[in-house]
This record gives structure tokens, C-alpha cells and sequence, in this order.
């Protein structure tokens, strides 16, 4: 019996050089959720393409050949250069030139940084604002809970964009017409914060309801400790799937947002253009033959998207929350 | 159910009096009514005048109520970039709103229908398959960049179509059609198409899943049974009970083409309320947006009140069968 046993566990014990038990980063490598990602080439591609985007956004300025928020390294010399593979290509300028001599790619690297900026930024201001109010609604519930959530019915039934247009416009005719860059960006954070967080909020309450009747909440409080510790540190890591999976589709949400109000001429201005801006300004001269102004920043705007939208599909069906 | 409708109902117009609360506090405390009007050299006494006029110093609830007195018939007062009652401004843009949100309607529920019916039956097809990824690509690209990509190839490469505009309108008694020209109706193709692409992917994918279900149950097994052609089977009895849903979705979301209005009409300088609206933000004309604000909020409730009346009607079933976008 023993002779049969014995090479079976050196067996069992040396095949495969397993890392620390215990490290999170061995945790992650066995994880169901690993190799579902490793199983799915589509989402691999689309993860490195995520990845790259915010890769460039980072490097901007060094990958950049001009800084093109810089008035004085713009010569108008330069405007209107066809991309660098046609016939009228020049040198240092890859996708081309637009009116003022601005290097389109240079352009859409700044604008990658100012769009992904304002869409964690949102996605972050609307989570916080969403989980808050979700655990507050779920875990006190009676009328508060009423309260938040008919807030919630109402405002979903309007589509986020007219929310954003309406705060903007709100924002603007208070502050006048004359606000600066940065604060323009902070008015579409808190534009499109507002406009997102209600999906968290109902995701939250559900999962706070579902949890607050478990024993372990009651453990918790039965050993005196605060609502709020228990809410945050006990019950919202339980919710924390679902919240990562809408968090990414509302990233895809929140950049289309923010680049539709560029776009609309209520976001980011032509000192300081995102993707949406870009794409407005270049859209003045589809007319005049110069399709590059606006083709390439719209090419990124849309992989960008795309691709985050299948890494949020992928995790949708690997996590599988129950999610709507 | 009585019950029910009245609850509804009372929901719905709580919503209206809190937007209303909303649009006057736009109105009257954003930016002040009086220098929006006067010029530069107007004297503190003709102000004073105006602001009596204006009632600006009557107590706040007074004005509220008088401010809902005046949106319940239509007096929305003077738009400040046009010195124009928004009301008749409104009147003259709507008829190319609803137009084109009516047509990319249409367009969304025939193609959608269509091609939600051949990827159910044709499951494993290569025409299948690419219609799952352009549905993929349509939910994903922002509508404006549809729009221009739309523009690009019709109007500025293959020059067939107009890009701007609504063409020549005939003019019957307030409302304007440019569905009688040709060049109306020319006008009228891309910003349609813009419009309902996205409408349309997500009713091809809902007629889809819906068909896929029905064709799985025992009525269809047993129509094949008695023999049925394979025709009769899917147009008769399994395409029939997709589309209750299919309307309902198409109902509820005409709310939502009418907003999402806002940017094909801005891509397509389309003359209607959208436009409209997006230049009163860039100009920060209050009076207009917040007369559109009620307005589209009007439209979203009652559309939204019908909606859930005829759900408890119809088929109660269909509450998890809708999804809203954005």
C-alpha cells in the first residue's frame, strides 16, 4: 500500500512551480476569472488595446512632437499637411496638419489624455456618489431609502446626455460665458457624474438588501461597531463585481458623453480639445478635402470605445452578475 | 388596477411640478432675467421698470405659481438671442423634430425587424454573424461620428445626398413638410439613418432573442406538426408574438430618439427643437432651455405613464425585457 503511495505524492508535489501560496498575484494567475480572460482572444486584444490607449494618453507629451496647446510652436507654414504616407506627407507630421498647424497626432494624444480624464474622473465621481447613496438607501431604508430611489426612477427616465447639456448650461449661465479650461472640465465631470450614478446606486441597494440580513452583519453589530464601518469594510466588498462591471461600461459611457458634448460645443474648448473637440473642429473642413482632421481623432474615439466596451461585456459574462 | 393608473399618474405629474420647480430656478435665479434683456446703457430706473414688469419682485412662490400658470398655456416668455416668444419658436422647430424622429422610427423598426428575423432563423449564417457585429459596432460608435462618417461618404464623396438642411418644405397651415419634394425627402435619408441606427441595432437584437425564445416553444413544435409550410410558422405565429415587446420598446424609446435628437439635428444643421436647443446651451439662452426641458419632459413622462399602463394590460412579463440605454 505504502510503495503505491509514495511516488504518487512526489508526483502530486512536483509537476507544476507553483508561486507563494497566498500572493495575490498567485491568487489572480488561478483565478476563474484568469482564464476565462486567457480563453477569450477578442478580450485580450481588446484589454492591450485599453492599455495602449491610456499607455499613449500617459506618454503624451514625450510621444508628442509638439505640445498643441502651445500657441507658440504652431507655425502656420504647417497647416493643412496631408498625412505622412500621401503624396503631400511632410516629415515630422504622421497623420497630418490641421488649419492652425497643429500636428493632428500630437492633437489626439492630448485629447486621449483630456478625454480618459474626464471619463475616471466621472466614473469615479458618479460610483462614489452611487455606492453612497445605494448603501445609505439600502441599509437605513423606510423613507430615505423611498426618497433616493424615486430620485433615481425620475432620473433615469431622462437619457444621460440631456442631463449633461442641462447642468453644463445651468453651470455656464451661472458662472457667465467665460469659463477657463480646467473649470470647464470639472463642470463635465460633475455633468457626467450626475448623470451616471444611479445605476451603482440601484446595483448597491440591491446587494446591501440582500446582505444586511446575513449573519455576519449581525456579528458586526453585534460587536458595536459603527454603521459605516460595516457598510464600507463588511458589506460593499460583496457588492464590489457588479460595481466593477457597470464602472467599465460606463467608462465607454462617459468618454462617448463627454466627446458628444465637445462635440455639441458645450465641453472642452479649442485651447484645450479632447477627442469630441477635435472631431468638431475637423469636421469644418470634411467639406474642404481634408478628411484627416477629422478621421483619425474619430477612428480613436471610436477603437477607444470599442474596446472598452468588450472588456466590459467580457467581464459582465465572467463575473455574471445578475446585472439588470 | 384603477388603483394603479392613479398612482401612476400622480407620480407623473409629481415628476412635471419637480421639473417645473427646476425650469424656474433656471429661469430665475441663473444669470438675471433683466440683464438678459436691457443694453448696456440702460438707466437703474428703466431696470427697476422692467424688473416690476417682469414681476421679479413679487415673492419667489408667487412667481412659481405664476411661471406655471404661463408654461400650462404655452408662454414660455422672450428667448434672449432671438427676442422671440420661445413658445412660437418651439412651434416652427417641431414639426422637423418629429418628422425625422418619426422616420428614423420607422426606419429602426423595419430594418431591425428584418434583420432581427433573419439572424434568428439563419443563426450560424455569415450574414448573420456580420449583422451581430455591425449591431456591435452601431451600439458602440457615438451617434456624431456616425453621422459624419455618413456625410463623408453620400454627401462629400459620392455627393448623392444633401448634408445639411431640410431641403425645399411645403408649408401646410403651421406645419412644415419636407416629406412632398424630392429634395425634402433626399434631405431626410442620413440624419434618419443616423438617428435610428442605434434604435435599430439594439430592435434587431431584442427581435433576435425574442424569435429565438418563441421558436423553442411547443406551440411552434406543434405547428410544424400539423404540417404548417415553414413560412406561415415564422411569419404567422413565432414573428406575431415577438413584436408586442417590439412595440413596447419602440414606444418607450421614441422619448429617447426625440433627445438623442439633439445631435443628429446639431451633425446635419437639421432645422428642428435639438438644434435649437444645443445653441440655447452654447448661448446660454435660459427661456429656451427651459421650456425645452418641460417639453421633452412632458413627452418622457407620458410616453413612460402610457407605457406602464399598457404593461399591466398587455403582458406583465415584459418589465425585464427592456433595457435602457445611455
Amino acid at each position: 500500500m505504502s510503495e503505491a503511495l509514495v511516488p504518487h505524492q512526489a508526483k502530486a508535489d512536483t509537476p507544476r512551480k507553483r508561486p507563494l501560496p497566498g500572493s495575490w498575484f498567485a491568487r489572480a494567475i488561478e483565478s476563474d476569472l484568469f482564464y476565462s480572460f486567457r480563453r477569450s482572444r477578442l478580450t485580450m486584444v481588446a484589454t492591450a488595446m485599453t492599455v495602449l490607449f491610456f499607455l499613449l494618453a500617459i506618454l503624451a507629451s514625450v510621444l508628442a512632437v509638439q505640445n498643441p496647446f502651445d500657441p507658440a510652436q504652431l507655425q502656420l507654414m504647417n497647416s493643412r499637411i496631408a498625412p505622412i504616407w500621401t503624396a503631400d506627407g511632410q516629415s515630422p507630421f504622421l497623420l497630418g496638419t490641421d488649419e492652425q498647424g497643429r500636428d493632428v497626432f500630437s492633437a489626439i494624444l492630448y485629447g486621449l489624455r483630456i478625454s480618459l480624464t474626464v471619463g475616471v474622473l466621472g466614473v469615479l465621481f458618479s460610483g462614489t456618489l452611487g455606492i453612497i447613496l445605494g448603501l445609505i438607501a439600502g441599509y437605513i431604508g423606510g423613507a430615505v431609502d423611498g426618497l433616493i430611489m424615486r430620485i433615481a426612477d425620475v432620473q433615469l427616465t431622462f437619457p444621460a446626455i440631456l442631463i449633461a447639456l442641462l447642468v453644463n448650461g445651468v453651470v455656464k449661465s451661472v458662472f457667465g460665458n467665460r469659463l477657463d479650461a480646467m473649470s470647464t472640465l470639472v463642470v463635465l465631470v460633475i455633468a457626467i457624474g450626475l448623470s451616471f450614478w444611479v445605476q451603482y446606486a440601484r446595483t448597491v441597494r440591491g446587494s446591501v438588501m440582500v446582505e444586511k440580513n446575513k449573519d455576519y452583519v449581525a456579528a458586526a453589530q453585534l460587536i458595536g461597531l459603527p454603521a459605516w464601518v460595516i457598510m464600507l469594510r463588511h458589506v460593499l466588498p460583496n457588492a464590489m463585481g457588479p460595481i466593477l462591471v457597470i464602472a467599465t461600461i460606463n467608462l465607454a459611457l462617459a468618454i462617448i458623453t463627454e466627446a458628444t458634448l465637445s462635440f455639441l460645443g458645450a465641453g472642452m474648448p479649442d485651447t484645450m480639445p479632447s477627442l469630441g473637440t477635435l472631431i468638431r473642429i475637423g469636421n469644418n473642413y470634411l467639406f474642404a478635402g481634408e478628411w484627416w482632421i477629422v478621421a483619425f481623432p474619430g477612428i480613436a474615439l471610436a477603437a477607444l470605445i470599442l474596446s472598452i466596451n468588450l472588456l466590459g461585456d467580457w467581464l459582465r459574462d465572467a463575473l455574471n452578475p445578475k446585472l439588470r | 388596477m384603477l388603483a394603479f393608473t392613479l398612482r401612476r399618474a400622480i407620480q407623473a405629474i409629481g415628476v412635471m411640478i419637480a421639473v417645473g420647480v427646476i425650469a424656474f430656478s433656471m429661469f430665475r435665479f441663473a444669470g438675471d432675467p433683466v440683464n438678459q434683456i436691457v443694453s448696456m446703457d440702460t438707466s437703474a430706473a428703466e431696470r427697476a421698470a422692467i424688473r416690476q414688469s417682469l414681476g421679479l419682485d413679487d415673492p419667489v412662490l408667487v412667481q412659481l405659481g405664476r411661471y406655471f400658470a404661463n408654461a400650462a398655456q404655452f408662454k414660455f416668455g422672450v428667448s434672449y438671442q432671438f427676442r422671440l416668444p420661445v413658445a412660437d419658436l418651439l412651434k416652427e422647430r417641431m414639426p422637423a423634430t418629429l418628422e425625422l424622429a418619426i422616420c428614423a422610427t420607422i426606419l429602426a423598426m423595419v430594418f431591425g425587424i428584418l434583420m432581427g428575423v433573419y439572424s434568428a432563423l439563419h443563426r450560424d449564417s455569415l450574414l448573420a454573424k456580420i449583422l451581430q457585429a455591425i449591431s456591435l459596432i452601431g451600439i458602440s460608435l457615438p451617434t456624431f461620428l456616425i453621422g459624419i462618417l455618413l456625410i463623408y461618404l453620400f454627401s462629400v464623396t459620392l455627393g448623392w445626398l444633401p448634408s445639411f438642411g431640410r431641403g425645399e418644405v411645403v408649408r401646410i397651415g403651421w406645419w412644415t413638410t419636407g416629406l412632398l419634394t424630392i429634395s425634402g425627402l433626399k434631405a431626410l435619408i442620413l440624419p434618419s439613418i443616423t438617428l435610428g441606427l442605434f434604435q435599430m441595432t439594439l430592435i434587431m437584437r431584442l427581435v433576435r432573442a425574442e424569435m429565438l425564445e418563441v421558436l423553442r416553444t411547443d406551440y411552434i413544435r406543434f405547428a410544424r406538426a400539423r404540417g404548417l409550410t415553414t413560412r406561415a410558422i415564422h411569419f404567422g405565429h413565432a414573428l406575431k408574438n415577438t413584436l408586442v415587446p417590439v412595440i413596447t420598446v419602440a414606444g418607450m424609446q421614441f422619448g429617447l430618439v426625440i433627445a438623442f435628437a439633439i445631435i443628429t439635428e446639431t451633425v446635419f444643421q437639421w432645422p428642428g427643437m435639438g438644434l435649437l436647443f444645443v445653441q440655447a446651451v452654447q448661448n446660454v439662452d435660459i427661456p429656451i432651455m427651459a421650456a425645452y426641458l418641460l417639453m421633452v419632459s412632458l413627452i418622457f413622462v407620458t410616453i413612460n405613464l402610457v407605457v406602464d399602463i399598457l404593461y399591466t394590460v398587455v403582458d406583465p412579463r415584459l418589465r425585464s425585457t427592456i433595457s435602457r440605454p445611455v
